[in-house]
């Protein structure tokens, strides 16, 4: 039987992340997958592949409805859908070989099957034709992640009622697709098939879209969204979903009024529950919470020695990033080091166009906590280069401690929000004050000049607005 | 080039000082060797000279507290004397100002912050240079907390910081320049410019005055407070018949003065005596640091001196190899410079065990404290003639009292008082002590 100083099971980015770190350390390291590709969902079924269709559909989308503006002519652009999945394939692809490799180059042995944990230190696993291994590892980690959550009035059937797994793959644009749950994943999928010609109705169970985000952004998005042609149904509750001859019909109930919707697809997109099944964790007595994760400690420790948990299948935001890094910092742990998660400074990013980015808290989660907070704002509006790009749409918010300006939450809505988010978590990792970024240079004209006005305008010194 | 001035590494107590004078001014040629600046630290006063010929460009005003490898100045070599000469006006107007209110700050600010606050922009920006050259530019401070610490003048390295990687955050900042505010200019928060810094200044009343402690002084204090804070320290004591080393001496003197140029001193003997006691007990000859116990094989034996500005303690190195004239030369040497203020740092580190000598002052009976990281100090008092019984009759004899004070996390009771028994035996049977003169 092979022994390993670490198996970690599951490769999505919790888990194959670990395993390449566990490489760097110098442990013996195996990493266990039940599919055929290594990556996850991330990477096959999800944070990937949804990007590289967010991408396209908001290429044809400018083509379509911006570059008349910029003097660039484009007559009858069209939709080739299956060049379109195809280059989304591609690009899960080279994913999938460039994590391969990876394995390799760190020393991680693969094994491709379903994992089990049979005792403490014993993982068995069960390869697609039958075939079972037996090894053996010091430190288990389990990195299992999460599964789309489904109705129980309207289970998955893979072709009308789906998961994001297929909303991915629709070989056609469908006529009429019917989005359940407005959160990152029905909006950003929503988004997609709204661009290539679908007709979206988004139904929300809770009285605003994107829960989780600072809700003064949240709203803006939904009104721009609306504006893109999606349709929103707030405090309304899903009730039935019938399928019938390649048509769904849906009955929600809006306040206390029932409404039917039609449509060719439905989209359950109510959230992620983590996946444990079968995993053997509980047998050899593994303690799960309420909601069927997985307890650690602070040290990613589960209550069976040797065995340890992150990612999805863990309390917290269920975030790739996340995952990510405390799959770095639970190996570390193992190798004796000083491994650490800051789950102040882990931002969440929903792509849709514009993109919605938040870290630490929103203005309401500091007025629960009874903060004293003050805010600066500043809209894009009036950013040098948002204008040059026609990319005005959105805003930058900061939530400040009003004693000691040290920034509690930062918010973003652009076309660019995930990646000018970045400037903010690393200065809330840091400490930071607004006024720290309101000191610090940025180039001119970059939409990052955006960031730093807003953050000025908490001590009401923005430069290019009226500060209020 | 430029090269990079930067403050030397010292002694393993001394982490930082202060740039009490620049004896060049920015902008001026320096030859190689020419004293650039004096470095005060807590043992010892410094000048510190140019490496290198070229053009000075001080980081640091006068009065700054530095630390050690701390960048304070670059000499730029490739600028010769011959460029100093091609534009002598350019130069006159850049150090004109800078000469006009030098005089006037000396005399009664040597504080760094005042100098920064009033000389100069609170901006870390000099445009001429296109460099930071504000007193902390040497120091990683992010954008709000550099301008709170030059707002306020606060020193940085003196407010604990609750950041990543230790590092202050604007919250750190606001607390001490707040406190400051609510106090006033009554309460001498370290690192605010306090009025009139070095001029004593008398009350309303005249019954007290008020005076800023130097730069020395303060890192004085800080030093024995610390070494009362870290060790356990406890003092044993004993007492010696000095007739046998008074006889010696005298007998001696004559020829040993002659032929060395020192008198036969006191101190050789007790040096070699704790010499001695050190290999018959070597824990005290040794030190604490973090979980491990160092012990030293080698006898580095400090000598305390007393001077205007405080007590220095220049180190006498390998004592056991030396003979008594040199131990005399060199604690000569020592207590000459200490009164010029010549001591070198490199005169005062790395002590393994240090001797202090309140008698000289008329102390009969003291508790010295640790000279830190060393684990004992040993302390010499006044001869006194007291009657004593000796061979049960009663005779004055003159009489030393000793100390010793140890670190008691490392030495136990019965060690330190065997190491005072052993110096006792050597002082009173000086035949037991390697005489080689």
């Amino acid at each position: 039987m092979e022994k390993f100083d670490v198996v970690i099971i599951g490769s999505g980015p919790g888990g194959y992340i670990a395993a390449i770190r566990s490489g760097q350390l110098g442990l013996k390291t195996a990493l266990v997958e039940k599919d055929k590709e290594l990556g996850g969902t991330c990477l096959n079924v999800g944070c990937i592949p949804s990007k590289a269709l967010l991408t396209s559909s908001d290429h044809f989308t400018f083509v379509k409805k911006e570059a008349a503006k910029h003097g660039i002519v484009t007559d009858g652009a069209r939709v080739d859908l299956a060049k379109m999945q195809e280059r989304k394939d591609k690009v899960v692809k080279t994913f999938n070989s460039g994590v391969r490799s990876l394995m390799k180059t760190n020393k991680v042995t693969v094994f491709t099957g379903f994992g089990t944990i049979t005792a403490p230190g014993k993982v068995s696993v069960k390869s697609a034709n039958g075939d079972t291994q037996e090894i053996e590892a010091k430190n288990i980690v389990i990195a299992t992640g999460s599964a789309a959550t489904e109705l129980p009035f309207a289970k998955f059937d893979g072709k009308m009622i789906v998961s994001s797994t297929e909303a991915l793959e629709f070989k056609e644009t469908p006529k009429k697709l019917l989005v359940i749950g407005a959160g990152a994943i029905g909006l950003e999928l929503g988004s997609v098939w709204n661009r290539l010609g679908s007709e979206v109705t988004a139904l929300e169970f809770l009285p605003r879209i994107a829960i989780g985000f600072d809700l003064e952004l949240s709203n803006l998005l939904q009104r721009l969204l609306t504006a893109q042609g999606i349709t929103f149904h707030l405090e309304t509750k899903v009730s039935a979903v019938k399928v019938d001859n390649g048509h769904a019909t849906v009955t929600a109930v809006k306040n206390g009024e029932e409404l039917k919707f039609e449509a060719d697809k439905v989209l359950v997109s109510v959230g992620r529950r983590p996946f444990s099944d079968a995993l053997g964790a509980e047998k050899v007595g593994v303690a799960f919470d309420e909601k069927r994760r997985i307890k650690v400690d602070k040290h990613f420790r589960t209550n069976v020695d040797g065995i340890y948990a992150i990612g999805d299948v863990i309390a917290g935001p269920m975030l790739a990033h996340k995952a990510e890094d405390e799959g770095i910092a639970c190996v570390e742990i193992i190798a004796g080091k000083a491994g650490h998660v800051n789950y102040e400074a882990i931002a969440g990013i929903i792509y849709t166009n514009p993109e919605l980015a938040g870290v630490g808290l929103t203005e309401e989660q500091a007025k629960e906590q009874g903060i004293d907070y003050r805010v600066g704002r500043f809209p894009f509006r009036a950013n040098s280069r948002a204008l040059c790009n026609d990319d005005v749409e959105g805003m930058v918010k900061f939530v400040a401690d009003a004693k000691t300006d040290r920034i509690l939450g930062a918010h973003i809505l652009h076309h660019t929000a995930s990646e000018l988010i970045a400037e903010a978590v690393s200065v809330i990792e840091f400490g930071g004050s607004s006024e720290d970024i309101g000191r610090t240079t940025h180039s001119h004209p970059t939409l990052s000049e955006a960031v730093r006005e807003a953050a000025l305008n908490v001590e009401k010194r923005a430069l290019h607005i009226m500060n209020r | 080039m430029a090269i990079e001035v930067k403050i030397p590494a010292v002694g393993e107590s001394i982490t930082s000082g202060v740039v009490s004078i620049w004896h060049k001014k920015s902008g001026e040629f320096v030859n190689e060797g020419e004293p650039l600046f004096t470095l005060e630290t807590d043992k010892v006063s410094t000048e510190i000279v140019a490496e290198k010929a070229g053009v000075l460009e001080t980081k640091v005003p006068e009065g700054q507290e530095v630390k050690i490898g701390e960048v304070v100045a670059t000499i730029e070599d490739s600028k010769q004397q011959l460029k100093e000469k091609k534009t002598p006006e350019a130069k006159k107007a850049e150090k004109a100002p800078e000469k006009k209110k030098e005089p006037e700050e000396t005399k009664k600010a040597p504080e760094p912050e005042k100098e920064a606050a009033e000389g100069k922009e609170p901006v870390a920006v000099s445009a001429n240079r296109g460099r930071a050259e504000s007193p902390i530019a040497t120091t990683v401070l992010s954008p709000a907390v550099r301008r709170i610490v030059e707002e306020e003048k606060l020193e940085p390295e003196k407010i604990s910081s609750t950041g990543k990687g230790g590092r202050l955050t604007k919250a750190d900042v606001l607390h001490p320049a707040q406190r400051r505010e609510t106090a006033g200019e009554a309460m001498s928060f370290p690192g605010t410019a306090t009025p009139s810094a070095t001029v004593a200044e008398p009350s309303a009343d005249g019954r007290f005055t008020r005076k800023r402690m130097s730069p020395l002084r303060r890192k004085i204090a800080q030093q024995l407070v610390m070494a009362q804070h870290t060790a356990a320290i406890l003092t044993t004591f004993n007492e010696c018949d000095m007739s046998a080393v008074q006889q010696l001496r005298s007998k001696a003197q004559e020829d040993f003065t002659r032929k060395n140029g020192v008198k036969l001193g006191l101190m050789s003997f007790f040096i070699k005596a704790c010499v001695e006691a050190l290999k018959a007990v070597p824990v005290v000859n040794g030190r604490i640091e973090g979980d491990d116990f160092i012990q030293n094989n080698f006898y580095d034996i400090g000598v305390a001196v007393g001077t205007e500005r405080g007590l220095v303690v220049p180190v006498a190195r390998e004592a056991d190899k030396k003979s008594f004239a040199e131990l005399e030369q060199v604690i000569a040497d020592f207590a000459a410079r200490a009164r010029e203020g010549k001591l070198k740092i490199e005169d005062l580190q790395g002590g393994t065990f240090t001797i202090t000598n309140g008698g000289v002052y008329g102390s009969l009976f003291a508790t010295p404290i640790l000279n830190p990281p060393q684990s004992g100090i040993f302390g010499m008092h006044k001869i006194m003639p007291r009657p004593v019984s000796v061979n049960g009759n009663v005779e004055v004899r003159p009489m030393m009292y000793l100390a010793l004070s140890y670190d008691h996390r490392a030495i136990d009771g019965k060690e330190a008082v065997t190491f005072l028994v052993k110096v006792k035996d050597c002082i009173e049977n000086p035949k037991k002590l390697p005489l080689d003169f």
